[in-house]
């Protein structure tokens, strides 16, 4: 026991000494890691800064900086969903950045008013219809899915999933908190099955013919559209994509982004990586690799994207989002979403 | 062999709990001595032999092994540092190790060759050697005994400590296996502790037997003494078969249907307790009995006698003799008694 | 004459063993208190928002997965043990050991492949579909996966070779004698096992049972899966959705008493009964041939959980690896992430067993009820949902962390930063705290082979206490302690909520990729190191299974 602890303190003194040497940012990321890995490389390649990864699911590392504050080896905490970013920053565990990069590059709804955290690619959350059964005319807005019409038509995954805690917290930000409630009251009533799988199965549930709408994100539509397998492919052509709102407030939007840590050790190249990013040619990787709506202006959408047409977002800030996930959890809990 | 002066345990008190099992207890064994610790299952005579042993720490009083302080006045010397072989009930031979290897198992700080040599001989001192690469689940009970000993013996133990270590053989293979080791124990001139709840044991092995009652001890002597000058009802009837008397007490003798008896002090009541051995046949004296049963058990038969009294209830009792003619099932004798064969005890 | 002098060990007071037990349980059971310490945290309303809402539901299917879990194993699992062990019908000397594999697979990936095999997409389905000529999920019945149903069938499937590892090592431990004996009493075959046999294996078939019962309540990512929301799920949603850690937190101390209490149930029933074997004669065991239909019946039962275990789910793996290719599946970092699951199962499964016999021996030697406490809090991190537990780990480790960087800062005046957080030793630890419990069953159980009089016979011949383990309980138990090494090992290579939350930078493990593949539902992609974990999973299963077939005194090898 003792040679095995002295064995293990030797190599962890050896992987620490690996951690603090110059030109290297580290990351803690919640984002797949097919997706991120492209862009820190290319990061990397570009810069000469070595990037080391720990991916994980964003509550856990949440966590982790949470109990390692000050003391914590990572540099800048990447996520898939407002609603981490601001709980991070809400925990104290994120550094403003002021750069006059990120606040050219990124629209001002799309990142933290104080700069804790930046939001680095969009997505909307959107109704998907089966269109041998459904015409895009039938479908309007989110308030309309939770009228009695759509009785026993509609899928949507598990109110578990942040996606979701993020939408009716965008909600209850635009209509407040007892309209909120009584929409997702009727999504509930509406429901085809009981919730369950991811955003993808919705669709697929959608094509199958067990439900006529779901409600998903966009990028998993665009990911079936472009699959390489043909079930998914086809499963994609039997469905349709419907931005919702359009005549008002307009569709919902999310973002993915990231925030300076307190404890960055490495904070000139952090700052450097996050200004990368949302650079053109991360971007560009974000676009496509993943389907998903950039953040920069002039950046390019993928074709798959750009196919399903312009649209017009929610300009709320995203912030809000994150501010009312926890209320919408209970209200979740209250109607019986499960 | 290393120069032993025994065992000595003084005043030694041990509780589990709050139960008291073992209560002041002494004892001293000499050099080669054997002695054997008797009593009735639960009177604390296995908890004593493993304060010798180290195996449990007394509540108080002292253990001096060989001249030397192994317990009490704050010392505790562990088990393995006391030098004692013990010898366990159930053998506890290593199931992972053959015969050599169980009886190396002591004597390991010794060279390969040394120890093989050693290990072997103690198994031929038991009649072993030929079985030394069997393994202990393959060896019958009797080979288990021996093997366990040979094992306790190898290091040449100051003490030897038996614990019931015939009780798992039967009767006819006991004996054997009692002879032997009997014979091996004083071959090595080891002093020994011995536990056992059968006195026919203990007066087979022992040099000196302590009779354990509830934790203490009630009489310790030679086997012979304790047979011929018990000292209370318990240790007489522990010994074998009694007829036992509750007789009031006038003028100094204690009335029994047998005839009266001295008691000495001016008590009351008092027990007489005869040996079925110490009743006989008289030619023409003596109370008279009739038969009710007889039976030949080998050497000595059993007669079943009722006796009758004037003023005394009725007695039903045995008697043992020596003669293999049988009397008659309700033939009337007179009996005869051998005084040093009866006890009294004054009932208190 | 010659002396014979005795290899000296010094003495031995009872303290190091003490200070040593103290100071492993205190160490293991510190996240487990750091989580229980989360109850005096006040909760803000939240529990009268849950109790009012939700919590009703999820206790009431946490109880029923339960129930129907523990029914399922412990029918499977003593049911196959018996038959494998005492019967002999078709393939039954195969069986023995090929109903161990289940444990080979995670239940998450059981769960993806018959999600993959079963659900509208899946070829079982599309095959339906193509055969009645349906077009759409409209046309026809099937039953859910995603259901209740679903999630008990699936644990129970990779669960029951808890309970039959364990039934079965005390079958085969069991002396014939003694079902002799109950024969002779005028008791059937049947009648001797369920009288004599199987409350004498009652001890280890609980304590399968406690593992797989412990096993359900902390899984998430099943139950997750087939959208069953649990005691479990009420955990990650407090945390996740509400950001309410310390609520979590609390509802996982719920969980710890719940199982301390079943736990402290179970060992009150057994009340003074103890399973020490009076006979130390073995003999080969008599198995009851069973001829004609009734072999069938016994081949049938004994093959389903294996054909359902692993036989579909590992051939569904399979053919995924082939659809995305071989050198696509197996080539890039592969060997390196399978390298690296390789070093953490062996390191943690040496550690976790190394412990184990520290704590069970102590407390064999010292039987005090603290020292018990302690060793029983210790093991309840494997009750506690891993990420739960993966905060509790955090909490002490950065603390610790925390005192040697000032520590060494005081010396140098540069603080070197956190040593132990994401470093192995922090992941060997986390194992450490959440399998504990399986060594440490395995091998308090064994070490009650050694009988007292073994013991005290090595001490009366010159061993001390140390020297005793090493000559004479570390031999008779090697077969047990080989078989908790396994246990564990297999336990770690599938383990992920701590794995992917502790672990160093840069650094995966085949769990850690499966699950970051399957999440993104590129299910196919994640065959290929599911598929490894099993088969390196494989290797100590069936080694196991040789080690307890050998583990009866007296059978040939």
């Amino acid at each position: 026991m003792r040679l095995f602890s002295r064995l293990a303190l030797t190599v962890a003194a050896c992987m620490a000494a690996g951690t603090v040497s110059a030109a290297e940012v580290n990351v803690y990321s919640a984002r797949k890691d097919h997706l991120i890995k492209p862009v820190l490389d290319a990061f990397t390649q570009a810069s000469g800064i070595t990037v080391n990864l720990l991916s994980a699911n964003e509550t856990q590392l949440l966590e982790r900086l949470k109990s390692e504050g000050k003391d914590s080896p990572a540099d800048l905490f990447i996520t898939t969903d407002v609603a981490h970013l601001h709980a991070a920053r809400v925990a104290g565990i994120l550094a403003p950045v002021q750069s006059a990069v990120l606040a050219k590059n990124i629209p001002a709804q799309y990142h933290d008013p104080q700069g804790y955290w930046y939001g680095l690619s969009a997505r909307a959350r959107v109704i998907f219809y089966a269109m041998d059964r459904v015409k895009p005319t039938d479908l309007s807005t989110y308030e309309d899915l939770a009228t009695a019409k759509w009785k026993g038509r509609i899928c949507v995954r598990s109110s578990s999933s942040t996606y979701n805690q993020s939408l009716l917290g965008g909600l209850i930000a635009v209509m407040g908190p007892e309209k909120a409630e009584a929409w997702a009251k009727g999504i509930t009533d509406n429901m085809a099955r009981k919730p369950q799988g991811g955003d993808r199965d919705q669709i697929a549930a959608v094509a199958a013919g067990q439900c006529d709408v779901a409600i998903a994100n966009t990028y998993y539509f665009g990911g079936m559209q472009t699959s390489d397998k043909a079930d998914e492919k086809a499963a994609a052509a039997k469905v349709g994509l419907f931005f919702p709102n359009q005549a008002d407030r307009g569709a919902h939007m999310n973002v993915a982004g990231a925030g300076l840590t307190i404890s960055a050790k490495n904070k000139a190249e952090a700052v450097k990586l996050l200004e990368f990013m949302s650079g053109e040619v991360a971007q560009k990787l974000f676009a496509e690799a993943n389907n998903e709506f950039p953040v920069l202006p002039s950046a390019k959408m993928s074709p798959t994207v750009a196919a399903w047409g312009p649209f017009k977002g929610e300009k709320i800030n995203v912030a809000m989002l994150g501010e009312n996930a926890s209320q919408a959890v209970r209200i979740f809990d209250r109607v019986g979403w499960r | 062999m290393i120069s032993t002066t025994g065992l000595v345990m003084s005043n030694i008190t041990h509780h589990f709990g709050r139960t008291r099992v073992v209560d002041d207890v002494s004892l001293s064994i000499g050099p080669g001595e054997l002695l054997c610790l008797l009593g009735p299952s639960g009177c604390g005579k296995t908890t004593t032999l493993r304060i010798a042993a180290g195996l449990e720490s007394p509540s108080a009083g002292t253990v001096v092994l060989n001249s030397q302080l192994v317990s009490g006045d704050g010392v505790h010397l562990p088990p393995e540092r006391r030098h004692v072989g013990f010898l366990f009930q159930d053998y506890a031979l290593f199931p992972h190790l053959d015969v050599l290897g169980n009886v190396e198992f002591g004597i390991h700080t010794l060279s390969g060759a040394e120890r093989k040599t050693r290990a072997l001989e103690m198994l031929d001192q038991v009649g072993m050697k030929d079985y030394a690469q069997a393994w202990p689940h393959q060896l019958s009970g009797g080979q288990q005994q021996r093997v366990a000993l040979a094992r306790a013996l190898a290091p040449n133990p100051g003490l030897m400590l038996l614990d019931e270590p015939f009780s798992g053989l039967d009767k006819r293979l006991r004996d054997q296996v009692r002879d032997e080791t009997l014979h091996v124990l004083k071959r090595n001139r080891v002093s020994t502790l011995m536990v056992t709840h059968d006195p026919e044991e203990a007066m087979f092995m022992a040099d000196r037997v302590a009779v354990m009652r509830q934790g203490r001890i009630v009489q310790m002597d030679q086997p012979e003494a304790l047979y011929n000058r018990p000292a209370d009802p318990f240790v007489a009837s522990f010994f074998g078969e009694v007829n036992v008397f509750d007789a009031p007490v006038t003028n100094g003798m204690a009335n029994t249907p047998l005839g009266r008896f001295a008691v000495g002090v001016g008590a009351a009541k008092a027990q007489v307790l005869i040996r079925p051995e110490g009743i006989g046949i008289a030619d023409a004296d003596g109370p008279e009995a009739v038969v009710l049963a007889a039976r030949l058990l080998g050497r000595v038969s059993l007669i079943h006698l009722r006796v009758e009294h004037p003023s005394l209830p009725p007695a039903h009792l045995h008697a043992r003799l020596s003669s293999r003619a049988l009397p008659a099932e309700g033939e009337r004798l007179r009996l005869s008694i051998d005084h040093s064969q009866v006890f009294i005890f004054p009932a208190t | 004459m010659p002396t014979y002098p005795h290899k000296t060990n010094g003495f031995k007071a009872p303290l190091p063993w003490l200070a040593a037990v103290v100071v492993l349980a205190a160490l293991v059971a510190l996240p487990v208190l750091v989580v229980a310490g989360n109850l005096l945290v006040p909760s803000g309303g939240i529990w009268g928002h849950l109790a009012a809402t939700v919590l009703g539901s999820y206790i009431g299917n946490s109880i029923i997965l339960m129930v129907c879990v523990g029914a399922g194993v412990a029918l499977g699992g003593v049911g196959t043990a018996w038959l494998v062990t005492m019967c002999r019908f078709p393939f039954s000397r195969w069986l023995e050991w090929a109903l161990l594999l289940p444990m080979a697979m995670p239940a998450y990936v059981v769960a993806y492949t018959y999600t993959g095999l079963l659900d509208y997409a899946g070829p079982v389905q599309g095959a339906l579909r193509a055969v009645m000529g349906w077009t759409s999920a409209r046309d026809y019945w099937f039953p859910e996966i995603r259901s209740l149903g679903g999630a008990v069938t699936v644990m129970v499937m990779v669960l029951y070779p808890y309970v039959y590892i364990l039934a079965r090592a005390a079958f085969l431990e069991q002396s014939v004698c003694v079902l002799e004996a109950s024969r002779t009493l005028g008791r059937g075959p049947w009648r001797a096992f369920s009288q004599v046999a199987l409350p004498l294996a009652r001890p280890a078939v609980m304590a399968g049972i406690a593992l797989a019962l412990m096993e359900t309540l902390n899984d998430f990512g099943t139950v997750h899966y087939f959208a069953v929301d649990t005691f479990t799920t009420g955990i990650y949603r407090t945390w996740l959705g509400m950001g309410q850690p310390a609520v979590a937190a609390q509802l996982g101390a719920v969980l710890m008493i719940f199982v301390a209490a079943l736990i402290a149930l179970e060992r009150w029933s057994r009340g003074g009964a103890k399973s020490h074997h009076t006979t130390s004669r073995y003999r080969r065991l008599p198995r009851i041939p069973l001829p004609g239909w009734r072999g069938g019946l016994a081949l049938a039962f004994s093959l389903l959980p294996v054909l359902l275990g692993f036989v579909i789910p590992a051939g569904m793996l399979t053919w995924w690896t082939f659809q995305v290719g071989l050198s696509a599946s197996f080539g890039g970092d592969f060997t390196r992430l399978a390298g690296n699951s390789l070093l953490l199962a062996l390191v943690a499964g040496l550690a976790a067993v190394a412990v184990a016999v520290v704590l069970a021996y102590a407390q064999r030697l010292h039987p005090r009820p603290l020292i018990r406490l302690a060793v029983r809090v210790a093991s309840l991190g494997y009750a506690v949902p891993g990420s739960v537990i993966a905060v509790g780990i955090m909490v002490p480790l950065v603390a610790l962390d925390r005192s040697i960087a000032r520590t060494v800062e005081g010396w140098t005046g540069a603080s070197p930063g956190l040593l132990l957080t994401g470093t192995i030793f922090a992941l060997v630890y986390a194992y450490l705290v959440r399998f504990l419990a399986v060594s440490a069953n395995t091998v308090e159980a064994s070490l009650g082979k050694v009988t007292p009089s073994l013991e005290a016979a090595a001490r009366t011949l010159g061993c001390g206490t140390v020297s005793a383990l090493r000559r004479v309980h570390l031999p008779i138990i090697k077969g047990s302690l080989l078989s908790a090494v396994l246990l564990v090992f297999v336990d770690v290579m599938k383990e992920l909520p701590a794995t992917l939350i502790m672990r160093p930078f840069n650094f995966d493990t085949l769990a850690t990729r499966t699950f970051t593949l399957a999440s993104d539902e590129r299910l196919a992609d994640a065959g290929a190191p599911a598929l490894a974990i099993v088969l390196v999973g494989l290797v100590p299963v069936l080694l196991l299974s040789r080690a307890i077939a050998k583990s009866r005194p007296g059978e040939p090898s």
